[in-house]
């Protein structure tokens, strides 16, 4: 396939670990941020590839794993209400909350649909006027502008019956609080792709100022990865870490400023609670006060009950990139997809997952 | 006669007998069946097999087949597996009240064309109305049996070390197909499903080879279930090399685009053979003549070492394990 095959070149690929392995003489420990990367990561063997000074740890960016067991238990609960029909992309349905999953709600027979686009969400709610039609609004920046896109087109048609619950989550603050804590030791970042596309570099500079961190924004296949490394260990041999772009095809400095309108237009920025990390000030969004008629949380009286926290696993410090799922002693021996202990074996881009699904057969 | 089945067809009164009499039963006739007593009589001598499957797809018109071909062809196929050759069928329908009659019609001609191809009669049979919202259109349970020639031992816990591995064709294709058409996806490249009668391939491989170890069409799960399944079965280690797994461009494309592995999507015309490394070549041979199978290749081989455990080369020279797929497969966020 024109335009991805180029970035999967097996020759171009060697060529680029070999120049890695001849570069690096200094520690780099990177985190990949984005779950889109930790797939491509396992699922290419790219740690196999890199000089043993080159370490790769993977961060908070599934937005599934870091969706917090409070909100999980909103949803369920808003799914359990008559006459409501949950819209959801695919991959939060098998996520447990306290007590249950939208799959075993499915299962109990409310009406909990999968859809592909807010626009499928919009189209359901039109299509079935006398029910109230609620979309899961849960993902990064790279969701958020749909999620407005379709706030905006509901006010505009004026359909009454179509809500939002805002899970969304903002990915720079996250990352500042990972390098607040100070718990792992980063010298670089492999920033998200397409959250990029999004968001721009700007955001970025911090880091690479303030806490001397490398920055460089990567696509999803192997050579846009190893590209990225190769880039970061660059500023890591030289010393001076700054804010690179190795994605050029997908993410301009400034972003899409179309789509960043169009998020600043709808929403508020406010704080959000982090599986794993906490709440994070300014790390979530919320709908404006005049499009407040679409909040489900305000439209419904919901009770979700008390919030019970899985035990015993190390999700929250996988996600932290303090320890990687091989520590966790759970990990492929009790914890297994067909029986989950925790969020980041449950969701495709969780780590777990991606390196139970993927790992490198010698480590196991 | 009414356009649509009405519960009353299922209902054992003058309507049903109709709807057997004008609808089922001519476009599938044969001497067996004709007799319409409670059951089929006929005789078999040796080793036979028996296997039956239900079939829910949904929608059951889907681009490359429908639900009647599927079902036909998926028992004919699990036959087929064992190095049997397939007779009879069985045909059960579960059709959910309000069907249209004419969409019945097609499903039934498209079983018979599917049985033409395959060499096999429907012998015997049964129909159940539901009332709306019990099925989905229309549900088809077959079973299926089939004469196993003599000294042929063709089991998933057979693979030796050494033994090739050959995959008969392109991966993911009936998933795919059904998925894009049950989702509305539109996409420029449309797929079609593989859903195919695969008995006379394996006869020609069976002439071909006597030393076809396991045999195995990679259904639901994919071609990475069946792969673990003869490593644990067998307990030896299988490696599979990405760059010599047929896929074309549209499956391709659109599992790049919902983040879906082809390796775990289904098939219903392809099937994994492991054959004796000095019958590699032959087989393979045999395979390409096939229509079903032009695109045949040996992708991997079976190995002493990560018993239990399939293992992948990557396009770019590293490995990975191919795990048992778990639970649903679901499109990613983002």
């Amino acid at each position: 396939m024109k335009f991805i095959d180029e970035f999967r070149d097996a020759g171009l690929v060697r060529k680029l670990a070999n120049r890695i392995a001849a570069i690096s003489t200094k520690q780099a420990r990177l985190m990949e941020f984005c779950g889109g990367h930790t797939v491509a990561i396992m699922k290419n063997g790219i740690r196999q590839l890199l000089p043993p000074n080159v370490q790769m740890l993977s961060g908070p960016g599934c937005p599934v794993c870091v969706t917090s067991n409070s909100d999980i238990d909103k949803v369920l609960a808003l799914a359990k209400l008559p006459d409501v029909i949950i819209t959801t992309f695919g991959d939060m349905l098998k996520v447990p909350g306290s007590y249950s999953s939208l799959q075993q709600a499915r299962a109990e027979g409310n009406d909990i649909r999968i859809v592909y686009s807010t626009q499928d969400a919009l189209q359901i709610a039109r299509e079935n006027p006398g029910k109230s039609v609620v979309f899961v609004g849960i993902g990064f920046e790279t969701t958020a502008p749909t999620v407005a896109a379709a706030v905006m087109q509901a006010d505009a048609e004026k359909i009454r019956n179509f809500y939002i619950i805002c899970l969304l989550k903002l990915t720079p603050p996250a990352m500042k609080a990972l390098l607040d804590l100070g718990e792992v030791k980063l010298n670089g970042i492999i920033c998200p792709g397409h959250v990029s596309a999004i968001i721009g570099t700007h955001p970025y500079q911090a880091y690479a100022r303030d806490y001397g961190v490398a920055c460089v924004v990567a696509g999803f296949e192997p050579v846009d990865i190893l590209q990225a490394v190769e880039m970061l260990v660059q500023q890591i041999e030289a010393g001076n870490p700054t804010v690179e772009i190795a994605y050029t095809r997908g993410v301009k400095e400034e972003g899409n400023v179309r789509a960043l309108e169009m998020m600043r237009g709808v929403f508020d920025v406010q704080s959000a609670t982090w599986r794993g990390i906490g709440t994070i000030p300014s790390s979530g969004y919320q709908l404006k006060q005049k499009f407040s008629r679409f909040d489900a949380e305000k439209a419904f009286v919901i009770d979700p009950g008390p919030v019970r926290e899985h035990q015993g696993c190390c999700c929250g410090e996988i996600l932290r990139g303090v320890k990687t799922p091989e520590d966790c002693r759970l990990f492929a021996k009790v914890c297994v997809p067909e029986n989950p202990v925790g969020p980041c074996m449950v969701s495709a881009e969780g780590s777990c997952a991606a390196y139970y699904q993927y790992g490198d057969f010698h480590e196991r | 006669m009414n356009d649509r089945i009405l519960l009353a067809h299922g209902s054992g009164s003058k309507l049903s007998h109709d709807l057997l009499e004008k609808i089922l039963v001519p476009p599938i006739n044969n001497p067996l069946l004709a007799r319409m007593d409670d059951a089929a009589v006929f005789e078999l001598a040796g080793k036979l097999a028996f296997t039956t499957d239900s079939y829910v797809v949904n929608p059951i018109f889907f681009p490359g087949g429908d639900i009647g071909r599927l079902a036909v062809c998926g028992t004919v196929n699990d036959l087929s597996m064992s190095g049997a050759e397939p007779l009879y069928l069985s045909l059960a329908l579960i059709i959910e009240e309000g069907l249209e009659i004419a969409e019945l019609s097609r499903i039934i001609q498209s079983v018979k064309d599917t049985c033409d191809e395959a060499g096999v009669q429907v012998i015997t049979g049964d129909t159940k109305v539901v009332n709306k919202g019990k099925a989905d259109k229309l549900f088809i349970n077959t079973a299926g049996i089939g004469s196993l020639p003599k000294g042929l031992d063709i089991s998933g816990s057979n693979a030796k070390i050494g033994d090739k591995i050959i995959l008969s064709g392109g991966i993911g294709e009936h998933g795919i197909a059904v998925m894009s058409q049950r989702e509305g996806l539109q996409f420029s490249v449309p797929v079609q499903s593989d859903c195919a009668p695969l008995n006379k391939l394996v006869a020609a491989m069976l002439r071909a080879s006597k030393k076809i170890n396991c045999m195995r069409d990679p259904t639901r799960g994919g071609l990475a279930a069946t792969l673990s399944e003869f490593a644990l079965q067998s307990d030896v280690g299988i490696v599979i090399e990405e760059d010599k797994i047929p896929l074309h461009d549209g499956v391709r494309g659109v599992c790049e685009l919902l983040g879906l592995d082809p390796l775990y999507i289904a098939n219903e015309g392809k099937l994994v053979a492991v054959v004796s490394p000095e019958d590699a070549e032959k087989v393979l041979k045999a395979m390409k003549q096939n229509k079903y199978a032009g695109e045949a290749a040996v992708i991997g081989e079976v190995t002493a070492g990560h018993r239990g455990r399939v293992v992948m080369k990557t396009n770019i020279g590293a490995s990975r394990i191919v795990d048992m797929p778990t639970g649903e497969i679901l499109p990613r966020i983002c």
